[in-house]
């Protein structure tokens, strides 16, 4: 098995130990050891891993800074949160006894529609009433746009800098347009009060439990998608491209292509952490996918290692606890101690997390490895003396 | 051996940045098999020339023909695609991937997004990396990453990587500069190999080289053509003389 999985998917040792030990930690070591509401705040922040880790192919290997990521996260999200408003509002009609059912004056609608006098679904609406349809627009919605944007600006060469200046314009261009259209999109509240998905409850705890699973192992599944795309010819071509672009076109590659298709796959992994998280947390705001998250989204990708997917993982884990607690300590300082904490970190580990357990971790392997010998060599020793007496 | 047969036609060609005339009506034809030298001292407009040929810059006027095909308005990789490779001044190789792994690179398989997720490395892809290995001095360093080789066998790569992808003609841009002696002198060798089923179009300085590998000379001087011929009329031209060879 370990074998099967070095030759197809990881390519050495030391990948496939990572891999296989971030699968314990996620399936057997956070079950164990945390509560529920841990969790379920573990589940939304590796809601948010989604990201970073399509920046680490589409940065780290093609060499693509995107400051919008939060944008391709936040369609997947508002996708999801549509069905699932949709459902509840049909359900809040259904339920008998609530105040809602009198407040509403349109049955059947979203509250926020409501409140703008909008009386009938709007027809943009109609494809989050199925369920199938809207799972694939997570997947091509974002995609699409991805798709448009990438190669209308790879064909003309714009890369760099302005490519991440134009990212962060979507950012604002996303928000505004969500914001204002309140009819729509729920406007800066976003869609909230979501409550069951194919009738399934997602507020209680054993769908919280069940629904931090399903989000462990789909990341697990997208890291093995991202090793796949590294490890074939187009993951070299992709570190070709970024390090000596001119080589590869001249070399008879059409480098717009492979950059979009990067961009693309990164975006439409964004996604599926957007509806996960909105499955998970049970609500969508367009504070969510503005410039800050998507630059906290790079964050987490350089904290991890922008090479590893694998930490890319841990790298959000790490920044989003540290968020929290040292939000909760040092109400009036977090922010500084956050910024502090990034300078000296990216200064003394410009490679990440990943850098430092590629660097030290053959050593400390070999340290534990000769203390255990020397356990040995004293226990048989020890065996001897009493064999001798 | 050249063949009255031509490869490509340049004719009337010009390029200018700005009103300033880099290439100035150039009308050049390059036999096949021909090892083809173009010197001419600095801003001649030598390496505007290759830039021509092979895509890096539209030309004002004038029409480049390979093999029955118009260069100028084809984008640079249906070039490359086409037959024509290119090798910069600087090598330009992949510094984070080893010597087989810019090999493969370049092996003309795979060349859009579906074919390079699937690309598998089999026989035959293994067999031409080291045919071409050995053909370019690296047979030995195929694990090395491309960062770690020595300027002159990072040219010798990039030479490589051009061979790889079999191209009917060649461009290479200062092939031997910053090389040592022992170096020159296998690059030669090199040259002439690789010359047999090839065309080849070279810019060099250094005279010695030129004049144990050319077939044909031209010499550029503001941006157009001086002289041509063999290396023989070349040198004893007083226009040449002049203008570039001094006394």
């Amino acid at each position: 098995m370990n074998t099967f999985l070095e030759n197809k998917i990881t390519g050495n040792r030391g990948q496939t130990v990572s891999l296989i030990l971030l699968a314990f930690v996620l399936i057997v070591l956070f079950p164990v050891c945390m509560d529920i509401f841990r969790l379920n705040l573990v589940a939304k922040y590796l809601s948010l891993s989604f990201a970073a880790v399509g920046l680490v192919l589409c940065w780290g290997y093609g060499g693509i800074l995107s400051l919008g990521q939060g944008v391709f996260w936040g369609l997947g999200g508002y996708v999801m949160a549509a069905f699932l408003k949709l459902e509840a509002a049909a359900n809040i009609a259904k339920e008998s006894g609530t105040d809602q059912i009198k407040a509403l004056s349109t049955v059947g609608l979203p509250d926020f529609m409501d409140w703008n006098q909008i009386t009938e679904l709007p027809y943009i609406w109609y494809p989050f009433k199925s369920f199938p349809i809207s799972m694939i627009l997570v997947l091509i919605l974002p995609g699409f746009i991805a798709y448009i944007i990438g190669l209308a600006m790879f064909k003309r060469r714009v890369s760099g800098v302005y490519f991440a200046i134009i990212t962060q314009a979507l950012c604002w261009i996303m928000e505004i347009l969500f914001v204002t259209r309140q009819g729509w999109t729920g406007g800066i509240n976003g869609i909230t009060d979501l409550r069951t998905c194919l009738g399934w409850d997602i507020r209680t705890e054993s769908a919280q439990y069940i629904l931090y699973f399903i989000t462990s192992v789909l990341v697990l599944i997208m890291i093995i998608i991202g090793k796949f795309v590294i490890r074939s010819k187009l993951g070299r071509l992709l570190v070709a491209t970024r390090d000596m672009e001119n080589r590869v076109r001249f070399s008879g590659y059409d480098v717009a292509n492979f950059k979009t298709f990067i961009f693309c796959l990164s975006a439409i992994i964004s996604s599926i952490g957007g509806a996960l998280f909105a499955m998970n947390v049970g609500f969508m705001s367009p504070k969510l996918v503005t410039i800050e998250p998507s630059i906290y989204m790079v964050i987490f990708c350089a904290f991890g290692g922008r090479m590893s997917l694998v930490g890319a993982v841990y790298g959000t884990l790490l920044v989003c606890s540290g968020r929290t607690f040292f939000s909760e300590l040092f109400p009036e300082l977090w922010m500084f101690i956050m910024g502090a904490a990034f300078v000296i970190i990216t200064m003394a580990f410009p490679k990440g997390i990943a850098g430092v357990v590629e660097d030290y971790g053959p050593k400390l392997a070999s340290i534990a490895k000769t203390i255990f010998f020397q356990k040995q060599i004293f226990r048989s020793s020890d065996a001897k003396q009493a064999q001798a007496n | 051996m050249p063949s009255s047969d031509f490869v490509l036609y340049i004719e009337d060609l010009s390029v200018s940045f700005d009103g300033f005339k880099a290439v100035d009506d150039i009308s050049l034809y390059v036999e096949k098999g021909a090892l083809h030298v173009v010197i001419g001292p600095n801003g001649a407009g030598k390496t505007t020339l290759l830039d021509l040929i092979c895509g890096k810059t539209k030309p004002s006027s004038g029409t480049i023909n390979f093999l029955a095909q118009e260069l100028t308005n084809m984008p640079e990789q249906k070039i490359v695609q086409a037959g024509v490779g290119r090798k910069f001044q600087t090598p330009s190789i992949y510094p984070a991937l080893t010597v087989f792994e810019n090999l493969e690179i370049s092996f003309p398989r795979g060349r859009n997004v579906w074919g390079a997720l699937t690309f598998k490395r089999d026989e035959e892809v293994v067999e031409r990396v080291h045919e071409i290995a050995k053909v370019i001095f690296l047979e030995s360093m195929l694990e090395t990453q491309g960062e770690m080789l020595s300027h002159g066998q990072k040219q010798w790569l990039e030479i490589g990587m051009l061979l790889i992808a079999d191209p009917e003609l060649l461009l290479l841009d200062e092939p031997v500069a910053g090389m040592s002696v022992y170096e020159r002198q296998k690059t030669g060798e090199l040259l002439k190999t690789i010359s047999n089923r090839r065309s080849v179009l070279i810019i060099e300085h250094d005279m010695n080289f030129v004049r144990e590998i050319a077939d044909r000379v031209t010499v550029m001087h503001q941006g157009k053509i001086l002289a041509e011929g063999s290396m023989e009329h070349v040198e004893n031209n007083q226009k040449v003389i002049d203008v570039y060879l001094g006394h």
